[in-house]
């Protein structure tokens, strides 16, 4: 461990500079890290501590004092209906997006995997991707027009097609259902390329055994491929649900107008958060949502590690 | 192997190319529409069913975004957060990458640990303290301000620590050292040239992680000139929610070279991505 390898110096047989060039190295390796060091502390390390500290408080924003109001803010939490809105349109859109990620880009990635060798093989793996590098704001604004009630090509296309047209940016249902689309179709590119990687390190003299024994590509997937992959799936699942936890610029343009017709507003808890600390001036308050949010992550990062454990004993 | 197998393992093949070719082209669909809406009168973007080539291609809602916004100021901000966020993750996370790498000291290691723990907690959830800390700063509607949010990455330490402890041999360090080489002198001639790719991968990933984030400069930024363009677009499209042209026309100009930019540098994206998922 790391207290037996204070100093990592390989070759000791020059015993006296050694000592020197271990105070040298050690004074070396403060004045490269400090900077790193300091910066954490004062942009991590203090924030999150002053957002537990803060949670426990009531402030105006404006006032000087501010009362130590122990667990209060978190009671009023739990009944303020917002709130309880904003977590569940968030749970929904961080679970829903996860169940349609998986799946699709586990397929993906094994048909893609399966034509490594096509030439098209490079476009697959940019085209897929592209949607996860382009910019949130345009790119929801391009699925703002899709799903436009009159002018999108969704209900258009549901119209030819003889169905009836939604409303699908004015319905409480439909307009969360829109936010886990357009999630889910950034997400899919991380998703595919984290699996690719998966598939390349597979052992290949397995499948060669089940292609002899007459396993067809689709046996071979469902029974091989998906547990093999299982920690990739644990790991992609928990980056999918924690990143959804934080949808807020998706929920912003695609169900926020100001002005014009009025979408409605999908209430989503970074959304919540930021309107109580400066709209409402409740900063305290606001903490106390952001100390919810952390608990979560940590809960999913908890359950992904445990998981990840029960398997190494098996 | 048969002929006649062989021949049906190419058709399925083809099938599969086939497959993949229409989903690609159906996820960039939304995309490409919004750019060639961009270029269209009001009039051809009612038309049923769209047109992916402009039948009387426009620019004048180009010269509309960018005389009604200032457009290139907010993408001047952009790159120079990014560039400066970049340049700072990159700094910060070679240096303590590779102390951390190659420098048992205990203290170190006992504050990286702690460190690398806050990288699972999202910038979202100690947004409004750090607000509070750019503000007591006079930083707010600056760019510096800004950067005090994106000044390191824990991903990015802990990325170059796996490089260093990979490429780079104790014995070539341990050997500069005995020629009488300073430990500064070390790291940038031996180990940064070793670090190349990792580097590479690392300033792409930073700068389009500035480039695209949202909620942070929306908290700091108020003044319209000191918007970057994810939060200009956002406020121009709910200031012009009628003026579908204008909009993707606006969201066109800035899409269009940044996915120019991630397809010249895809290898180095995607690398740095898939070192992401490795992590454990």
């Amino acid at each position: 461990m790391v207290s037996s390898a204070l100093f990592a110096a390989p070759n000791s047989n020059l015993e006296g500079k050694d000592k020197v060039s271990r105070k040298k190295r050690f004074w070396f390796a403060i004045i490269a890290i400090l900077p790193t060091f300091a910066i954490f502390g004062w942009v991590r390390m203090f924030p999150i501590a002053e957002t537990l500290r803060l949670s426990l408080f009531e402030w105006n924003l404006l006032s000087r004092n501010k009362p130590f109001v122990g667990l209060e803010n978190f009671r009023e939490l739990f009944q303020d209906d917002q709130f309880l809105d904003a977590i569940i349109n968030t749970a929904a859109i961080a679970f829903g997006a996860m169940a349609v990620t998986i799946p699709v880009s586990m397929v993906l990635a094994a048909v893609i995997y399966h034509r490594t060798r096509s030439r098209f093989a490079g476009f697959y793996e940019t085209a897929v991707f592209i949607p996860h590098v382009v910019s949130l704001v345009p790119a929801a604004m391009a699925w703002k027009w899709v799903f436009d009630a009159k002018l999108g090509p969704l209900n258009r296309l549901i119209v030819a097609f003889g169905g009836e047209a939604q409303p699908w940016l004015f319905d409480p249902v439909l307009s969360v259902i829109c936010i886990i689309l357009l999630v889910s179709w950034q997400t899919l590119g991380y998703g595919v390329l984290i699996y690719l990687v998966g598939f390349r390190n597979l052992p290949k003299s397995v499948y060669e055994a089940a292609r002899l024994d007459g396993a067809n590509g689709v046996q071979s997937f469902f029974f091989m491929s998906v547990p093999l992959l299982k920690p990739i799936t644990l790991y992609v699942s928990v980056v999918t649900l924690i990143s959804g936890f934080n949808v807020y610029a998706q929920a912003f343009i695609l169900a926020s107008d100001t002005q014009g017709a009025p979408g409605r507003l999908v209430r989503v808890l970074v959304l919540d958060m930021l309107e109580n600390s400066f709209q409402n001036f409740r900063v305290g308050y606001a903490a106390a949502e952001a100390v919810i949010l952390l608990v979560i992550v940590l809960v999913l990062t908890g359950v992904q590690f445990g998981l990840l454990r029960q398997r190494g004993r098996k | 192997m048969t002929v006649s197998s062989n021949t049906r393992s190419r058709r399925k093949n083809l099938l599969l190319d086939i497959m993949l070719f229409v989903i690609c082209v159906l996820l960039l669909m939304p995309l490409l529409l919004l750019i060639a809406n961009g270029f269209k009168t009001p009039q051809e973007i009612l038309v049923w069913p769209p047109t992916i080539l402009p039948k009387d291609p426009t620019l004048e809602n180009f010269h509309r975004v960018f005389s009604e916004t200032p457009l290139f100021r907010w993408i001047f901000n952009s790159l120079s957060f990014a560039l400066l966020s970049m340049i700072a993750i990159v700094i910060t996370s070679t240096l303590a990458g590779y102390v951390v790498a190659k420098f048992q000291f205990w203290t170190i290691n006992v504050i990286f640990t702690l460190f690398l723990a806050t990288a699972i907690i999202p910038f979202e959830v100690y947004m409004i303290p750090l607000y509070f800390q750019v503000k007591a700063l006079g930083a707010l509607n600056s760019i510096g301000g800004l950067l005090i949010g994106y000044l390191v990455m824990s991903f990015g330490i802990f990325l170059i620590r796996q490089n260093v402890i990979a490429a780079v041999p104790d014995e070539l360090i341990e050997a500069a050292r005995i020629d009488g080489a300073g430990e500064f002198w070390i790291f940038w001639h031996i180990v940064v040239p070793l670090l190349k790719g990792p580097i590479a991968a690392l300033s792409v990933l930073a700068f389009f992680q500035a480039w695209t984030t949202f909620a942070w400069p929306i908290v700091v930024l108020t003044r319209k000139t000191a918007f970057t363009i994810e939060v200009g677009l956002a406020n121009f499209q709910s200031a012009y929610t009628v003026d579908l042209a204008l909009l993707s026309a606006a969201s066109a100009a800035v899409m269009v070279p940044s996915v120019l930019v991630f397809v010249l540098l895809r290898r180095s994206f995607v690398e740095g991505i898939a070192a992401s998922g490795m992590k454990e």
